[in-house]
Parts: structure tokens; C-alpha cells; sequence
């Protein structure tokens, strides 16, 4: 299992240095809350059980990263811009799920967050009772990491990998359908 | 000629009907020193008399004085003038400021309300707000979280207040208000929420309720006559607002009311356009989904329905119909016609008789427009006021989680709210449009009270095969249906024009220029660029006889949601080299406003 993870790491990594992103957002893809340590489901975690995002020297993302595309420009693009890549109000969500925890990036898209004061009116609200956000957090958490690594370019990924059976079924559970 | 018939035509109308106007407003507009209500007028032609400043010399314009807001959000709508005062308004927390004139901006009072903060991610598309209203002596303030305030314009003093809408559902408010008679008429926002959309008159002297028509449901709700309301001459016939929905998802069916008003006082109606209908993705909801998308034709006592036109039955684009009605009289055919002009978002420019509802023209104001063919004009045609869709272009036929591409325009119309300026001199509209196509996928989603309910991923980038910017400025004839002139632009045109009887066309950049162009040709005369992009409307006033033109700069909205950091191009190495440059790279958040005039 492990093994096969640091393949796929070397390959992903050997295309960022092509694209030369490493400077922009500061990280490597071998960093431990990006590289990818086991594959369960067709979902992708690093070794520390954070779930991330797997994209193959063909360009061919996890199906979570494609779903993460869509969700988020649904959800979260009206303010945050598209791609991640920040509106004149909301930051750039790719640096932040890239910069931040991810329990807590959970946290925040759960509970919201405030900053209100005489230089700014920013917050973000509680989604915690939105299934279409709730079921795919993850979905969108890597799809932002992927962002923030340029893994994937803006725009609408090429191709993706199936969705797997378990993938389905939990969103099933989830969504209540 | 034309020009002067229609001016007399204009002093006929106000001096009959009066009475029936709100008077003091009415007299307010017809002093051009002066700009009273956000449109211009009551029939949003967004024109002056004022000549001072004209083709000749704008050229000399230069700065007067600048006001900051205090606030770095996008800033829309613009500042009225009422006698020596001018009052200034801001984006969320929703402060006014009245400024002396005869003391170069003094501040003579402010008021700040206090509101929730978390109305602001209810706002879908920044925390813009289009202005404040003045009639009878009280400013008119609608705040984001849809607490409409009658303020003393003299102390700023609150005399009543009252709560139009719920932010916990995702009713919010960006629009103006516009007093008519003894009321106010108030819209609504959170069409992207799953929100009912209604429109409220409130009784101007206490705040209390006098009608609320939603645009959809049941008839009391939407204050439809079955026999008498009709659609493109016919009775809408009963349950109009529910028959065409599935079960009851009228209830959450959007169809929002956050646009510009305008009011006829001969025909003695109010005029205005309802938005989508809720989700984005048009499988969830089947049917024509009555009345999102409508320009809607109400009496303001009553609110009842009088005429009402549906432009893109079943949205599957979010399309919505809320831009500006500006009204006219024009010769057709040697007659003179009481006509409805308006620029769709769905890129369609219709021309309809205001008394009648019957639609005239309706005709592509962007070559870029694919998604439909044309209206079907024929009255004895089933699909009579129809756009025939493309097939190619349907998201509803293509299907839910499919990718329709390469759809013109794209969800922010070929022209959003930023409304169009009319010359009664020239008989042409000016009108801010944009020029951006889009890909659209629909999906599943479920509805949360209070939640997103949007349904669909858009990918959004400059008119393929054009001039590579996303942005036009044209002058378009409502009668011909043609473009007589065009300005491309690098960014969309987000800022409201203004035209004068100095056959000057003033309009604003999200590069945060003030532009002044030819009236009759487009030619540029004048440019300044002010701190941060535009996306206020641009007004003149005249004060201790000297002519001004004013702007708010603030670069935002929805606007500063696509365009901040550039938008994608899937359709790399076409050429459109201007396009791929983010707005980023021009201008950053900023809250003033300009004041120009000519040197001494």
C-alpha cells in the first residue's frame, strides 16, 4: 500500500517540476499533508489519514477531486471566485486549504467565521446544515489542495476517474436519496 | 424635431397627472439641477438636461472634490442631490451620509444601522446596494437585511422602520426603493437561497403594509385577475403562478425582484422584471415555471397585475429578468407609442407597448447571443413570444451532469442590472453590456432553509472569435433593432450610463476610468481614472450654476467575483489575448466618490 503511494508520489511530483509551481504556494508535493500514502475506495490519504488528492502523469484526477470541481462551483464560487482563486472580498481558498488544518478547514465550513470591524465586513457562513455542502467536504477540500499545488489547472478537470462503489454509496447515506 | 414633440409630450403628461405621481418627487425630477431618484426619472431614461458640460469641453473636465465612504465593497447605485444636499450611500453596514454642497461635501449628518453581520453571506454576490430614495421630505433606505428606514432628510433622524424579508431564509435585499404616489415599492434578493420572490408597497407616511404580490403562487398571492391580467394580449387565465410548477415547488421558486422600477403616471402603473426561478439545474424543476422571468405591469394602489410578458419560460441559463424597463414615447409607423424598452440578460433586446403589453421587437443586442434563434413574433403562433432554444446550447435537454459548452452569454447576461441611459435627442439607448460566454453544468441538489440552492458549476470566459475583451459599450435603436455603435471593452461594462443634452454619454470601467464618449458617434472625449473600478452609475446635478458629474468608484459584485482573478479560457491560443488579464492587474478595493466639472 505504501509502496504504491510513493510511486505515485514521484510521478505526480516529477510533472510539478515541469510546470514549475513549487514557488507559488510554497509547498512540495512530497509534504507530508499532500502526498499520498493509501488509496481506500477510490479515496486518496496521506499517511496521517488527511484525505488529498491523486492526479496521474496523464493529467486523470481522483473522482473526488472532479466531484470537488463541481461542488465548489456551486457552493462557494459566488463568493470565493472561481478555480479557488479568490474574488475581491473573499480569499483564495486554494492557498487556504493548502495553509490551514484540515479539521480546521472542517471546522470553519461547519461553524463559520467572523471578522467584523471598522476595516472589514468578511464572514463566512455556517454550513453545517447544507447537505450539499456536508457531503462533499472532502470532495472540496482536495479539490482545493489540488488547486493550491496547480495539480490541476483552472478550469474543468480533462478526465477522472470512476466513481466507486463505496464513493456512491455513502453519498446515497449522506444525501438521504 | 422628434425631440421636441417629445418634450412636449413629457410637460402634457406631468402637468395632467400630477396629482398622481408622487408630487414632490415629481417636482424634484423635473428640476435638472437636481437627480432625486436613482433612475434619472420615473421612466429610467437616466437623462439630463443639464448642457454645461457637452461634447465641446468635456474634455476639460477635471476633478472637483472626492468623498471617501469608508467602505472597501463594491459600490453600486449612485448619490442623489435635493436641493443643496447631497446624499451618499454605501455598501454594507449600509451608512448614508448627507454632504452640504454649499460647504464642498461638509458632512451635514450620517446614519449607520446596526445590522447582523450575518446577513452577509446570505448576499450572494458581494453586499453591493443600489441607493437610497427620496420623496416627502425622507430619504428611503433598504439595508441588506431588508430593514427599510425612513430617515428626516434634514436630521438623518429614523421615523419608521419595517422588515420586508427573513435573512435566515436568504432573503436579503442590493436594490433601491422607489416612492410612488403614498408608497414605497420594495423589492426583494436571494434568488440563489430558494427565496419566493414578491414585490411590497409600504405606505409611505408609517411603514405599514398596503399589498405584497409575490411572482409566484396561487392568484391572491400574486394578485393576478384571471379574466383581466393578461399575457401578450390574452387572460392568464386561473392558478396561473402554480400550473406550470411541479407540486409545490412555486414555494421555493426564486423569481426574485432586486432590479430597477419605473412608473408610468399616465397609464398609472409600475413596471419591473422578476428574476430565476430556484435551483439552477431546470431538471428539479419542470414546467415553464410562471412568473420568474417576467417584466411585470401592476397597478401601484393596488398592486394588481395589469399586463405581464414571460421572456425565457423555464429558465435553464439564470437568465434573470430584472434589469430596467426605460420608457418612451416614440413614432412608429407615423404614430407615437407609449413603449417599454429592455435589456435582458438573456441577451435579447425587447420593445413592447407599456398601456398594452404587446411585445414590438425583440432582437439579439449582442452578435455574440447563441442559445436561442429568436422570439417567435407570429400572434397566431402556438409559440407566440417564444425564444426557440438551440438545442446545443440546452442544459435541460443535454441533461443534468452534462457539460453544455460554449453558451452566450453567460449567467451574468449580455447585460446585468448596470442600467442603460436613453437621449430623447439622439432616440438611442446606451447601453453597458457583456460580452462572456460560459459552460453550464446542471446537477442535483437539496434544499436547506437559509442555504445555497444553486445546482450547477459555470465555467465563464471571454465571446469566443471577437475582440477578446468581455465588455461593450453600445448604442442601440429600439425601433430598427440594431447596433448603431459599439465600444469593445477589456472587462465587462458594470457601471450605469448617463446621457445628456450636451450629447455626451458618460460611463464607468471596472479599470476604474470615467469615460465620456460622442453621443451620436461613440467617439471618446474624455477619461479619468478614479481609484478603484466602477460599478456605480454615473449622475449630474448642477449647484450654484455650475454643472457636475459624479461616480462612486468601488469595484465589486458580481463583477469582482469572475473577473478578480481573470477568467478561465478553455479555448486557449484563439487569440483573445486582452480577455486573460485579471482585473487584478488594474485596480483593488476602494469606496469614493468623484465629483467633475468643468474649470473655472
Amino acid at each position: 500500500m505504501i509502496r504504491q503511494g510513493f510511486s505515485l508520489v514521484a510521478l505526480t511530483t516529477g510533472l510539478m517540476v515541469a510546470s514549475g509551481v513549487w514557488a507559488e504556494s510554497g509547498y512540495t508535493m512530497d509534504d507530508p499533508n499532500i502526498a499520498v500514502s493509501y488509496e481506500e475506495d477510490g479515496r486518496y490519504f496521506t499517511e496521517d489519514d488527511v484525505p488529498t488528492f491523486n492526479v496521474t502523469d496523464d493529467g486523470k484526477v481522483d473522482w473526488l477531486t472532479f466531484s470537488g470541481f463541481r461542488r465548489y462551483h456551486s457552493e462557494c464560487h459566488v463568493c470565493h471566485g472561481p478555480d479557488g482563486e479568490g474574488s475581491t472580498y473573499a480569499p483564495a481558498l486554494k492557498k487556504s486549504a493548502l495553509d490551514m488544518d484540515y479539521y480546521d478547514f472542517l471546522d470553519v465550513v461547519t461553524n463559520g467565521r467572523q471578522r467584523v470591524d471598522a476595516a472589514d465586513n468578511s464572514v463566512m457562513p455556517a454550513f453545517g446544515t447544507n447537505l450539499n455542502v456536508m457531503c462533499y467536504l472532502d470532495d472540496i477540500y482536495v479539490y482545493l489542495k489540488a488547486r493550491g499545488m496547480e495539480a490541476v489547472p483552472r478550469g474543468r478537470p480533462g478526465s477522472k476517474e470512476a466513481k466507486s462503489d463505496a464513493i456512491r454509496e455513502a453519498e446515497n447515506a449522506c444525501m438521504g436519496t | 424635431m422628434k425631440s421636441l414633440k417629445y418634450l412636449t409630450s413629457v410637460l402634457a403628461i406631468c402637468s395632467a397627472t400630477g396629482a398622481l405621481a408622487n408630487a414632490d418627487l415629481q417636482s424634484q425630477i423635473d428640476n435638472p439641477a437636481q437627480w432625486a431618484i436613482q433612475t434619472g426619472d420615473y421612466e429610467n431614461q437616466r437623462y439630463s438636461e443639464l448642457a454645461q458640460i457637452n461634447a465641446d469641453n468635456v474634455g476639460d473636465m477635471q476633478v472637483a472634490w472626492t468623498f471617501s465612504t469608508g467602505v472597501l465593497r463594491g459600490h453600486e447605485g449612485s448619490p442623489l442631490v435635493v436641493g443643496d444636499v447631497m446624499y451618499v450611500h454605501t455598501p454594507f453596514p449600509n451608512t448614508v451620509y448627507a454632504l452640504d454642497l454649499t460647504q464642498e461635501g461638509k458632512i451635514i449628518w450620517k446614519y449607520e444601522p446596526k445590522q447582523d453581520p450575518n446577513v452577509i453571506p446570505v448576499m450572494c454576490c458581494d453586499t453591493v446596494n443600489r441607493g437610497v430614495a427620496y420623496a416627502d421630505g425622507k430619504i428611503f433606505l433598504h439595508q441588506a437585511d431588508t430593514t427599510v428606514v425612513a430617515l428626516d432628510a434634514n436630521t438623518g433622524e429614523a421615523l419608521w422602520s419595517v422588515k420586508n424579508g427573513d435573512p435566515s431564509k436568504g432573503e436579503t435585499n442590493t436594490a433601491t426603493v422607489m416612492p410612488v404616489k403614498d408608497k414605497v415599492i420594495v423589492g426583494i434578493s436571494g434568488g440563489e437561497f430558494g427565496v419566493r420572490g414578491s414585490v411590497t408597497a409600504y405606505n409611505m407616511e408609517d411603514g405599514s403594509l398596503a399589498w405584497r404580490a409575490y411572482s409566484m403562487g396561487p392568484d391572491s398571492d400574486i394578485l393576478f385577475d384571471p379574466d383581466t391580467t393578461t399575457h401578450l394580449g390574452q387572460p392568464v387565465g386561473a392558478d396561473s403562478g402554480t400550473n406550470t410548477w411541479e407540486g409545490d415547488q412555486w414555494m421555493i421558486g426564486g423569481g426574485t425582484t432586486w432590479g430597477w422600477y419605473s412608473y408610468d403616471a399616465e397609464a398609472d402603473l409600475i413596471y419591473y422584471g422578476t428574476g430565476n426561478p430556484s435551483t439552477w439545474n431546470p431538471a428539479q424543476r419542470p414546467g415553464d415555471n410562471r412568473w420568474s422571468m417576467t417584466i411585470m405591469a401592476r397597478d401601484p394602489d393596488d398592486g394588481m397585475a395589469k399586463w405581464v410578458y414571460q421572456m425565457t419560460p423555464h429558465d435553464e441559463w439564470d437568465y434573470d429578468g430584472i434589469n430596467e424597463m426605460i420608457l418612451t414615447d416614440q413614432e412608429i409607423d407615423g404614430a407615437i407609442r407609449p413603449l417599454l424598452t429592455h435589456f435582458d440578460r438573456n441577451g435579447l433586446a425587447y420593445t413592447l407597448d407599456r398601456v398594452t403589453g404587446e411585445l414590438i421587437l425583440a432582437e439579439k443586442f449582442d452578435p455574440a447571443v447563441n442559445w436561442t434563434t429568436g422570439v417567435d413574433m407570429d400572434p397566431n403562433s402556438e409559440t407566440y413570444g417564444r425564444p426557440a432554444v438551440v438545442a446545443a446550447y440546452s442544459t435541460e435537454q443535454n441533461g443534468e451532469d452534462v457539460n453544455s459548452t460554449g453558451i452566450c452569454p453567460a449567467a451574468l447576461g449580455s447585460k446585468d442590472q448596470q442600467p442603460a441611459s436613453y437621449s430623447p435627442k439622439t432616440e438611442l439607448f446606451y447601453v453597458p453590456t457583456n460580452h462572456v460566454c460560459m459552460d453550464y453544468e446542471p446537477f442535483r441538489v437539496s434544499y436547506t432553509a437559509g442555504q445555497p440552492y444553486v445546482g450547477a458549476t459555470l465555467a465563464m470566459y471571454p465571446a469566443p472569435d471577437s475582440h477578446g475583451g468581455m465588455g461593450n459599450f453600445i448604442a442601440w435603436d429600439n425601433i430598427a433593432g440594431e447596433i448603431k455603435w459599439s465600444i469593445p471593452e477589456q472587462f465587462s461594462v458594470w457601471s450605469g450610463a448617463l446621457a445628456t443634452a450636451g450629447d455626451v454619454v458618460f460611463y464607468g470601467t471596472l479599470e476604474g476610468y470615467l469615460k465620456a464618449v460622442s453621443a451620436d458617434t461613440g467617439e471618446e472625449l474624455y477619461r479619468f481614472k478614479t481609484p478603484s473600478g466602477i460599478i456605480g452609475n454615473v449622475m449630474t446635478y448642477e449647484q450654484a450654476g455650475k454643472q457636475y458629474v459624479a461616480v462612486l468608484s468601488g469595484v465589486g459584485g458580481w463583477a469582482g467575483i469572475g473577473l478578480a482573478a481573470g477568467l478561465t479560457n478553455p479555448n486557449d491560443g484563439l487569440g483573445a489575448v486582452g480577455g486573460y488579464s485579471a482585473l487584478s492587474d488594474y485596480t483593488a478595493l476602494g469606496g469614493q466618490l468623484t465629483v467633475f466639472t468643468l474649470p473655472d
